[in-house]
């Protein structure tokens, strides 16, 4: 019961203004620091790849951006879906200030495999089951915000955009295994919780810490766009109004 | 150190173009986002002081 309502008094839009903006300046600090540690080993630590030379190094930008664009994309429809089922405003806020982030994160995995295949398979783009999986995500992507914002009750926009999120989401799992379930040029799994990483253990550290470099990132940058998007919908309340009334507040 | 010189670590074994051409635009996307929200929530605030139609 305590427990309830204390996760409720999150879900205040205002409360979570004011928490979000305090953190934002520490998910930046740490999107900065990992992203520099993790160029750093990638760069001068890690060596050169037998077979690929140093167009491998690619993979420290291109397995991150592919891991949030999979991830922000089920999170999108996780709050999107929570926000339609129990009306809970700041879920769908949320739900809406993901799909720009990933959908950058999409284009970005799917530019820089382009850069990766184009040295390596010696073709920018292939009819494989993995890329044309992930185009697909991209094309759900902007299906969403374009269904979104071209409904103009607030409400049924996220009530369609849930729809569309929820059904897309079975792309994810298709993205996920289609190196195992199709006969794919692009190579499989470089990290599984079951086996041995089958690469040297400076490479994969570089990974991960491009990773949670890109997650603080994507934490921040989409706080930073529902705070925006918070007081887009409630300019009308109390709360927003006294934060400019108030300028020394939590208006940052 | 896998880089004798500055020429070298551009050069990247032949690869340049592809290597940078993959980290110069997550750069210029990672780099510009938080601007372009951060003027959206400048954009709100300033909102919040104009009169809207509740007030007329």
């Amino acid at each position: 019961m305590n427990t309830t309502l204390r996760f409720f008094t999150f879900a205040a839009p205002s409360r979570f203004y004011a928490l979000a903006g305090r953190l934002l300046p520490w998910l930046y600090a740490a999107a900065i620091l990992f992203a520099s540690a993790g160029l750093y080993v990638g760069f001068f630590v890690a060596p050169s790849d037998a077979t690929q030379g140093q167009a491998y190094r690619i993979i420290f930008v291109h397995v991150p951006a592919a891991w949030m664009s999979m991830l922000l994309y089920l999170v999108m429809a996780a709050w999107a879906t929570v926000g339609w089922a129990f009306h809970a405003r700041l879920a769908s806020m949320v739900a809406r200030a993901i799909a720009p982030s990933g959908a950058m994160f999409t284009l970005l995995a799917l530019w820089t495999g382009a850069f990766w295949g184009k040295p390596t398979w010696g073709a920018w783009w292939v009819w494989d089951a993995r890329l044309t999986s992930e185009l697909i995500l991209l094309f759900l992507y902007l299906g969403f915000i374009a269904l979104v914002e071209s409904i103009d009750d607030t409400r049924r926009a996220d009530h369609a955009g849930a729809l569309l999120a929820l059904i897309g989401a079975i792309n994810i799992p298709i993205i996920y295994f289609s190196v195992r379930w199709w006969n794919t040029l692009h190579q499989g799994a470089s990290v599984s919780m079951t086996a041995a990483p089958r690469m040297a253990s400076t490479m994969l550290t570089a990974m991960l810490l491009m990773a949670v470099a890109f997650w603080s990132y994507a934490f921040a940058v989409v706080f930073m766009r529902t705070r925006a998007i918070v007081l887009e919908r409630e300019a009308g309340s109390a709360w927003a109004q006294a934060l400019v009334s108030h300028p020394g507040g939590n208006s940052q | 150190m896998n880089w004798s010189s500055t020429g070298d670590f551009l050069a990247m074994g032949g690869y340049g173009l592809y290597v940078w051409g993959s980290y110069g635009l997550v750069a210029l996307w990672m780099v510009a986002e938080p601007f372009m929200v951060a003027r959206r929530h400048r954009q709100a605030l300033r909102q919040l002081t104009e009169p809207t139609e509740q007030d007329t």
